[in-house]
This record gives C-alpha cells, sequence and structure tokens, in this order.
C-alpha cells in the first residue's frame, strides 16, 4: 500500500504529475458538485454564453448527488455516483482547464485520453459509503442550478476526504490493474 | 367467512415507517455475510473496503442517516389477502403517501423524474412509487420494499436466449454482467437471476429473488447448485469489493425460474449493490 497523499486544491499541473493510479490521497479544500442533469446544463449553457457556472480551471468536480442535510448536519449522505455517465461532457470540461473529477466505476477511452492529453486525474471514492464520506465536508453551498434539486451545483468544503487515484495521466488504470490480480477466469466479451 | 379491515392510514404509516429503517440499515444477514466475507477476501484493499462498508452500516444505523445518498426507486411487491377490505381510500395513493412522508420525514433524497427523455424534472418526493400487486388467499397484508439504486440496476440485463444455448448460455450471460457490472455497480454484489416466463415477467422474478435471505439455497437441488456454481465462478472473476480487484464479487446468487415458451430462454440479471436496502412487514 502507497503511502497517503494530502493534496489542497485547486489543483496545478506539478500535483497532477506526482499521482499514480492507486495512489491513495487525502483531499481538501473546495471542490464543486455536479452530476447528470448539471453537466448537460452546463455544457448547453456553454454552447450559448461561453460561459460556465464557475471557473473550472484547477478545480474538481465530485460527482454527487446528495441527501438532505438533518437539522445539524452541513450535508446529507454524500457518496460518489457512477462516473461514465459524465463521460461525454467530461473531455470539454479538462480542456477548458479542470484538473480533477471524483466518482465511482471505470471511465471510458475518451476520458482516459482526454486525462492524458491535458494533464489531469480521476479519483474514485468508496461507492456506497455515503454516510462515512459526509463527514469529511465541512461546508456545502449551492452556487447554481438550485431549481435541480439534489443535482444543483454546490460548491463543498473537503477536509481530508478520501480517494484513490482510478485514472492518472499517464493511462494507469487502478480497477484494470488490481482486478487482473485476483482473475482467475476469462469471460468471452 | 369474515372480511377483515384494513385501513389505508395503518398502511401509509407501516409503509412509512419501514422505508426509513431499510434506508438507514442494512439487512442482519447481508451484514454477516459481509463480515464473513472479509475473511475470505485475498486481497487486503478488498478487506479494507468491506470493513469501511461495515462501519459506514454502522455509522448509518446509529445516527439513522441514508446509508447511500442514491435512496433508490421505491419498489414494492405487495400480495393482499383476498379475505381483506381495505377502507378510507385507495392502497396505492397510501403506500406512495408513506413513501412521500418517508423522504421528507427520513431526509432521504428525491431521486425519480417525472419523464425520461423529454424534461426530466424531478418528482421531488420519490413518488410514484413502483408497485408489483398480487391477490393470495388469506386476511393480510404482506409488503416486500426495496430501494434500488441507478448505480447497480443500470448495470443489470436482460437477454432472450434460444434454447440450444441451454444451461451453458445461461452461465455464461450471468457472468458477463457481473464481469461488467464491475466497479460501477458497487459490489460485493447480491445477484437476483429470473430464467424462464415471458421477457417482462424473468425481470420480475429476478427483483424478487433478491429478497430471499442471504445463503438460503433454493429448494430445488438442480437450482441449488446452480446457485452454488454461479457463485464459486462469479468470485473468480477477480472484481472484487468496489472492483478494485479482490475475492469477494458477490456474496451470493439467488435464482428463481418460471415455465417458458417452448421457442424461448429469457434470462434477467438483476445486481444488487452493497447498499443492499429491503425491507418486509405484514398487516
Amino acid at each position: 500500500m502507497s503511502d497517503i497523499k494530502k493534496i489542497t486544491t485547486p489543483l496545478t499541473d506539478e500535483v497532477i504529475k506526482d499521482l499514480k493510479a492507486g495512489d491513495r490521497v487525502l483531499l481538501s479544500g473546495y471542490v464543486y458538485t455536479a452530476r447528470d442533469a448539471a453537466h448537460k446544463r452546463m455544457l448547453e449553457d456553454y454552447e450559448k454564453t461561453g460561459k460556465l457556472p464557475f471557473d473550472v480551471k484547477g478545480q474538481v468536480i465530485y460527482y454527487v448527488g446528495p441527501t438532505p442535510p438533518k437539522p445539524g448536519q452541513v450535508i446529507g449522505s454524500a457518496g460518489p455516483t457512477t462516473a461514465y455517465r459524465m463521460d461525454k461532457y467530461t473531455p470539454k470540461l479538462l480542456e477548458l482547464g479542470l484538473k480533477g473529477t471524483i466518482g465511482k466505476g471505470w471511465r471510458g477511452p475518451e476520458v482516459k485520453e482526454a486525462l492524458k492529453k491535458h494533464k489531469a486525474v480521476y479519483f474514485a471514492a468508496y461507492g456506497g459509503t455515503a454516510a462515512l464520506l459526509s463527514k469529511h465536508i465541512k461546508s456545502s453551498e449551492i452556487i447554481a442550478y438550485e431549481d435541480l434539486g439534489p443535482e444543483a451545483i454546490r460548491k463543498l468544503y473537503f477536509e481530508d476526504f478520501p480517494v484513490i487515484v482510478a485514472n492518472d495521466m499517464y493511462g494507469g488504470d487502478v480497477f484494470e490493474e488490481g482486478q487482473k490480480i485476483y482473475r482467475k477466469i476469462e469471460i468471452d466479451p | 367467512m369474515m372480511v377483515r379491515q384494513i385501513h389505508v392510514d395503518e398502511i401509509t404509516q407501516k409503509v412509512k415507517n419501514m422505508v426509513m429503517d431499510a434506508e438507514y440499515r442494512l439487512p442482519e444477514d447481508f451484514i454477516k455475510a459481509l463480515e464473513t466475507a472479509e475473511a475470505f477476501e485475498e486481497s487486503p484493499t478488498g478487506k479494507e473496503i468491506i470493513e469501511t462498508i461495515l462501519q459506514n452500516a454502522r455509522v448509518s444505523s446509529t445516527e439513522q442517516v441514508a446509508y447511500c445518498q442514491d435512496t433508490g426507486y421505491p419498489v414494492f411487491f405487495v400480495e393482499i389477502g383476498q379475505d381483506v377490505h381495505i377502507t378510507g381510500g385507495s392502497i396505492k395513493d397510501a403506500i406512495n403517501e408513506g413513501v412521500r412522508q418517508a423522504t421528507k420525514e427520513g431526509y432521504l433524497r428525491a431521486s425519480l423524474a417525472f419523464d425520461p427523455v423529454f424534461e426530466r424534472k424531478n418528482t421531488g418526493d420519490n413518488t410514484p412509487a413502483l408497485i408489483y400487486f398480487d391477490v393470495v388467499p388469506g386476511d393480510k397484508i404482506k409488503i416486500k420494499f426495496a430501494a434500488k439504486g441507478g448505480g447497480s440496476e443500470n448495470q443489470s440485463k436482460q437477454i432472450m436466449l434460444k434454447p440450444a444455448d441451454g444451461l451453458e448460455g445461461v452461465k455464461k450471460f450471468v457472468l458477463k454482467t457481473i464481469a461488467n457490472a464491475g466497479p460501477n455497480a458497487c459490489p460485493p454484489f447480491t445477484v437476483g437471476v429470473g430464467i424462464g416466463g415471458t421477457f417482462d415477467y424473468s425481470a420480475v422474478l429476478a427483483k424478487k429473488a433478491l429478497f430471499r435471505p442471504i445463503g438460503e439455497r433454493h429448494p430445488d437441488p438442480r437450482i441449488a447448485m446452480l446457485e452454488e456454481e454461479l457463485l464459486g465462478l462469479a468470485n473468480q472473476l477477480g472484481v472484487g469489493p468496489l472492483g478494485f480487484g479482490g475475492t469477494v464479487t458477490a456474496v451470493d446468487i439467488k435464482i428463481e425460474i418460471a415455465p417458458v415458451h417452448i421457442a424461448s430462454l429469457p434470462v434477467a440479471v438483476n445486481i444488487q449493490c452493497h447498499a443492499n436496502r429491503h425491507n418486509e412487514i405484514e398487516i
């Protein structure tokens, strides 16, 4: 098991270069939430106006739609959603300067290529461990698309939010590499 | 013959409680299966993930918060005894009202959209629930509830095989579906398989199969053997906890079968993530 790296947003090329698939990272600082509906609208808005609801340069997007907070909570349960659904939109955001995304599951070839090209990473958080992960979120504020409810864009403040580098800028893939070790039978595609 | 009266308010109240309880607390049999699986997992990361999952389960039930932020599509299987008379309104409305109250008072995420391809506007309260009704002998109502998360439901599949594909074709399809679901669907999985019936009924069987207790084998020894064989093979796929690689990909596989057309072999695989939230009540 590799050492745990502590990094803080916004992310620079220097930080990205140092991250390899399988690295464990504790992420701190501001991140933005967006999932299916927000991505669709963000990129439609960009087409029309040339603007995004927030400046993505150096930033990290967390694919999450949290539950509502109970009284006394900053945010409700807040684990990652499946990332491949955002694959259609991610290369454009990386081109515009986004440096990281957080989700669960595989990314498609177009995203892996874009990570190499634009020097960015895809982090995986532990899917379904939403009650635990929300404890690393210290503030939450809706900054755009409030009408989307759980899919609104939120600005969150992370404190040591645990993630693993799933896809790095060198083409590494933590899922593929990990599964290869334990795969005893092959299924024809 | 006496007809038993059940008021809709009782149904709403009990549905609300069973939904909230399911969202906060994983079933005991599944927790036990995870604890057993932890010892069987060879990957250190896999072991750590199972431990984290168990810790998440402890926190969500202790703090009474949603186990997963995707509080799921509410699915009900309702068996109504034919000697029951429901009073005070419609049973469908009563169940939906229970879901609505659980969503609001239980701080669940609103996860349903009114339509699939036009506006996709959120319904705001997790209604309308999907409700399957069946009429059975007796004077009770049995309600089974499952919260079906999008991540694992998206990786579920159905296929119309040819009779000539036979058992081998079924096995291959089940294993391929599990392998492809991989990290996207949050393993360790419980896998429901429906074989036979019609196109649609195979999928209903697969979903129903997920309600059987973990570790309980099908009474038909041929099906029981198939369940065990597929479970053994699934855990050699290498997917592992959350797809990071390992020897625990599924904690159980449940198969249900039904009579079938002489031309057909429908197979459905319903993948259930580790947020294995379901509950049953009898009124």
